[in-house]
């Protein structure tokens, strides 16, 4: 296997920041902390993207297609980000805590 | 009810299954990502060949605005919707404000400062607006300037000059996709495709959409910064 080029260095890289950000929104219950690990996700999903195309047309250029794909995705993760954290400042707001519960006590009661 | 608080080591069992699936997924994720077929179509040559039709220079700003214009309509839209999402969970407007402003700490320093400050992140919004015909730029980066001016009036209570009536500032937060929609129907009236500008007028629509998506972003940024923050006191 060949030394990797730039493009799949950055996409090895997106790829890693995508799996720490899935264990980080699965493991911890603190709302904020999902919602950052979920833009550490989507970090690495930007960096796949633009990475992927680099020099693909025009060797050592990146590609202005996934560029503009990558702003869209920019502006649709603040957006949402922007709406998560409101809920979950309602989650506060009406529970008093913006942790979820522990796994123990999700069983079902006796 | 004893046993629910009991430490039953649960946690520590899931915690290592998520880090043993964290761990499979990132060496599959790695195995496709280094391994991706490069796809054979050139869409950055393409893009280059019909930049001189989009009006503008700059390749991102002609796909954005012009190649793939439909896409960031539909953006602002997203952006639009993530509003009326924080809004239908708001508390009362004004309550923020007049609770906020209370503790905020003021005095002359930070009034010079603002005065300073504020009109150069409008000035620097015009000036990244008109340069993204060219180089990077453009109605977000702008947007997000204008938003950064607004946070500073919110964080610092400092009062908007002027009395803007609600109806017109939620004109002005539709105005970007509004704008850009009927440019969109108008185009598609003509006789040309949905969003498909002719190339002689493409930089003036560009420039009109990009104005009124600056704006439109800007304050919509500014209200759902506002929008989410929300104070249990009271409560």
């Amino acid at each position: 296997m060949p030394v990797l080029d730039t493009g799949q260095l950055y996409g090895v890289t997106g790829a890693i920041l995508f799996s720490l950000g899935l264990y980080g929104t699965l493991r911890h219950r603190h709302l904020i902390r999902k919602i950052l690990a979920v833009n550490v996700m989507g970090t690495g999903v930007f960096l796949v993207l633009v990475a992927t195309r680099y020099g693909r047309g025009v060797p050592g250029a990146p590609d202005p297609v996934a560029q503009a794909m990558v702003l869209t995705g920019i502006v649709v993760a603040v957006s949402a980000t922007a709406m998560a954290i409101a809920f979950t400042l309602r989650v506060h707001a009406t529970t008093g805590s913006a942790h979820l519960p522990d796994a123990d006590a999700e069983e079902p009661r006796p | 009810m004893s046993e629910r608080y009991e430490k039953t080591g649960g946690g520590r069992v899931l915690g290592a299954m998520t880090a043993a699936f964290g761990g499979l997924f990132a060496v599959g994720l790695l195995s496709a990502v280094a391994g991706l077929a490069r796809p054979a179509d050139d869409l950055h040559g393409a893009v280059l060949d019909r930049v001189d039709e989009s009006g503008v220079s700059h390749p991102v700003t002609a796909v954005l605005l012009n190649f793939r214009a439909f896409d960031t309509l539909l953006e602002i839209g997203v952006v639009l919707l993530a509003l009326f999402a924080v809004w239908s969970i708001a508390p009362p407007q004004g309550r923020i404000v007049a609770e906020g402003a209370a503790s905020l700490p003021t005095g002359p320093v930070l009034e010079a400062f603002l005065q300073i400050f504020l009109p150069t992140l409008v000035v620097a919004a015009g000036y990244l607006l008109w340069r993204g015909a060219e180089a990077p730029g453009g109605a977000f980066q702008a947007g997000a300037l204008l938003a950064a001016a607004g946070v500073m009036l919110l964080v610092t209570a400092t009062p908007f000059p002027l009395a803007i009536p609600a109806a017109l500032l939620r004109a002005a937060i539709l105005a970007g996709f509004g704008v850009f929609g009927l440019i969109g129907a108008a185009t598609a009236a003509a006789g040309r495709e949905f969003l498909d500008y002719p190339p002689a007028y493409a930089k003036v629509l560009i420039l009109t959409i990009e104005a009124a998506a600056a704006v439109s972003i800007g304050l919509a940024l500014v209200h759902l910064f506002r929008g989410g923050l929300f104070t249990t006191r009271g409560e």
